[in-house]
């Protein structure tokens, strides 16, 4: 008996013990220690999410204008892959709180900054804005909603849209739809329309992008200004606007196929005449047209089609990805180098030809843009400007983190008065 | 002289790990709870003492009740799930098949991937796409004419499919446990059975089983405790959505993502103490035991 007994907490000893072996965690590549075969050239340490095709090209290419620019530097590219930055957002939190932050990294200009302006982690960059007249390079709009009480805190790379409206003609044509809807009252009318032919009405992927949908449906129902008003400080989320915006939200997602693993899949099913509609960022431009290593390699305007979304055409719900200059960074004349070179004209158009997006400079070379990224050029020039959610502009981290919530309990009860509970409690925590 | 000589070298041994326990286990367990009871919900603010508020004002929260609602159905099929099997598979083994050998290395390889890995393999297997969507097990099921199913995605049984990957992986482990436990039984104890004329299902009825007790508890031990605290295997299959949310899952969000460290802490007493339910009694369960053999 006691054999047979201490055979057992052996084996499961050993197996414990194989567990906790599996657990532990790699760490992530360091950067070589800075002089390290470069001939006493120094090292910058670019932290990004920008793994993916197109994005890591159009990084490539400013690294190439960095190192022409900069011959006594090399840059280290410490990108970490994962959409919209979860991951590379957690492994860099846990750098800035053991003060061993990379040299600059990658975040969506606005407020998704706040939380690391009020840690202390980042250094103003007014100094460069002056330096370079950037406060004229970019748009008014743009660097009033990027300041906190008059201080900047990034450098704006590019414009991301997110409320754009995918479609299919092909399908759009099958159920009778005439074109792209203005309205959100057309949008449910076309999306009815579609249901009777039995294909998908609109296309949805995880979580996350049902939250870019609200974003989208809140201000094609509330609109721009009243939208805008929603994240300043003692904003009435309980109004009857915001029920009347939630109630077309849920009567939107009732035509939401099942939803996908990612954007990509569900924006696919629009590619492939599966659904018509899909609302995503233009991101979605590139994953359409670019060609299949990369992309779809769909037609535009025949395969695939855009529009503003439903009740949100002079509207640009802008997003940017925005370099920064993280206090007690090691090579902080090589950080600065580095943004001089996001900044630049020559960077930026570098850059947004590859990634698919546009530059946030007003003095692009307009030759460089064609197709989508022509029409997003023309927009961004006269459109008024609102901050999306889902991507850091109009709201904080934690402030997300809760909207992300509600929605997500949203999709599980349909409960609209909870979400618009979940939503104004979210406002009353997080809005400052 | 003599005395310290006989405790000494032990005692040099078995510091290192003391010193090392103490201070990445019990004392990092001890700064989870001090920061749990307090009000430190955003990183830069102090913190001060606030009693168990932290963990009586999540109850309050919808998320929390779906999260260890989640947990509950997801220990309760995957333990009850990877026992039966691996009895089963054990119990199979254990009638003397052909081959032997290669089925049981088979049957442990599971255990050999990081659930990380099973996690992408089984998101793409538990596909929710239907008809002509479908892939893997959508697909076989649709061959085969089946029923197909949403898996994870569905709102009220999602996490009962969530368990499916995590009964793929351990069923093996738990097999080799039994195996071990009915090897262990004497041979002469069923030839006794036997000789008093018990039929075959008597013999594990009253005699075989009755002996696994301690493999069995050891088994439901090691699962329940890599049920309750389940993260990766949640994370690779759906990410952080709410339909699959589990404490775990909700900790690294309000750590990571609504930066409230005295929330994440709370979550992870709640982890911890729900683990030390299982754990403790075994623990003196098995220290009386031993006492008594």
């Amino acid at each position: 008996m006691r054999r047979r007994w201490t055979a057992t907490v052996a084996i499961t000893l050993a197996g414990l013990l194989g567990l906790s072996a599996c657990g532990g965690g790699g760490s992530p590549a360091q950067p070589a220690a800075s002089g390290d075969g470069g001939g006493g050239k120094q090292q910058v340490e670019v932290f990004s999410w920008w793994t993916g095709p197109g994005e890591a090209d159009g990084l490539q290419a400013m690294r190439q204008i960095f190192e022409q620019q900069n011959p006594n530097l090399t840059f280290f590219d410490a990108a970490v892959a994962g959409g919209s930055g979860d991951k590379a957002k957690a492994l860099l939190a846990s750098k800035l709180q053991a003060d061993t932050p990379p040299d600059t990294f990658q975040g969506h200009a606005g407020a998704e900054l706040q939380g690391y302006i009020k840690a202390g982690d980042l250094e103003e960059l007014n100094f460069l804005y002056d330096e370079l007249k950037l406060a004229d390079a970019f748009p008014a709009q743009l660097v009033e909603q990027i300041s906190v009480d008059g201080k900047i805190y990034s450098v704006p790379v590019n414009i991301h849209r997110s409320n754009v409206l995918w479609f299919n003609p092909a399908v759009l044509k099958e159920a009778g739809v005439a074109g792209a809807p203005k309205t959100i009252d057309e949008f449910v009318a076309a999306l009815e329309k579609v249901k009777a032919t039995g294909k998908i009405p609109l296309s949805i992927g995880s979580e996350w992008t049902v939250t870019h949908l609200l974003e989208s449906v809140l201000l094609g129902s509330l609109g721009t200004d009243a939208y805008n008003a929603l994240f300043k400080p003692g904003a009435d989320w309980n109004s009857a606007g915001v029920t009347k915006a939630l109630e077309s939200f849920k009567k939107i997602m009732s035509y939401a196929g099942s939803p996908q693993d990612d954007w990509q899949p569900a924006a696919k099913q629009v590619a492939d005449g599966e659904a018509a509609f899909n609302i995503m960022g233009d991101w979605a431009y590139g994953y359409f047209h670019n060609p299949p290593d990369g992309g779809l390699g769909k037609a535009s305007k025949t395969d695939f089609d855009w529009a503003p979304a439903p009740g949100t055409e002079g509207t640009y719900l802008w997003l940017s990805d925005s370099f920064t200059l993280p206090k007690g960074a090691k090579n902080r004349d090589g950080a600065v180098a580095w943004l001089k070179v996001a900044a630049s004209k020559e960077g930026q158009d570098a850059f947004n030809p590859k990634k698919g997006s546009i530059p946030a400079r007003k003095d692009a070379d307009q030759s460089l843009y064609t197709d989508y990224l022509a029409d997003a050029l023309k927009d961004w020039s006269g459109d008024d400007l609102a901050g999306s959610i889902q991507h850091g502009v109009a709201v904080n981290q934690p402030w997300l983190a809760a909207i992300n919530e509600a929605v997500g309990l949203f999709i599980g009860t349909q409960d609209v008065a909870e979400l618009q509970k979940g939503l104004a409690a979210a406002a009353t925590a997080n809005a400052q | 002289m003599r005395r310290v000589r006989a405790w000494l070298p032990g005692l040099l041994l078995v510091t290192p790990s003391i010193v090392a326990i103490g201070v990445f286990v019990y004392g990092l367990l001890g700064w989870n709870f001090q920061l749990a009871m307090t009000d430190k919900h955003d990183e830069v603010s102090e913190g001060s003492f606030v009693g168990l508020r932290n963990f009586i004002d999540i109850w309050d929260q919808a998320r929390w009740h779906l999260s260890v609602n989640h947990a509950i159905v997801f220990t309760v099929v995957f333990v009850a799930g990877a026992l039966v099997l691996g009895w089963f598979l054990a119990f199979l083994m254990e009638k003397g098949i052909w081959g032997e050998g290669t089925f049981r290395a088979i049957y442990l390889f599971p255990m050999a991937v990081s659930f990380v890995a099973t996690g992408i393999v089984w998101r793409w297997l538990m596909n929710s796409g239907m008809d002509e969507r479908a892939v893997g097990l959508n697909r076989l099921f649709d061959a085969i004419g089946l029923p197909q199913w949403e898996w994870f995605r569905n709102q009220e049984w999602g996490m009962a499919a969530m368990a499916l990957p995590a009964v793929w992986q351990m069923s093996g482990y738990v097999m080799a446990l039994f195996l071990a436990g009915f090897r262990g039984v004497p041979e002469e104890l069923r030839e006794a059975a036997r000789v008093d004329g018990a039929t075959e299902w008597g013999v594990y009825r009253h005699v075989v089983l009755p002996l696994l007790r301690p493999v069995t508890l050891s088994a439901l031990i090691i699962l329940g405790h890599i049920s309750l605290k389940v993260f990766d295997l949640i994370v690779a299959v759906s990410g952080k959505q709410i339909v699959t949310d589990v404490p775990a899952v909700f900790m690294w969000v309000a750590v990571f993502d609504s930066h409230d460290p005295a929330k994440g802490a709370t979550i992870a007493s709640y982890i911890v103490l729900s683990v030390a339910v299982f754990v403790i009694p075994y623990l003196i369960w098995s220290v009386r035991k031993e006492r008594r053999s």
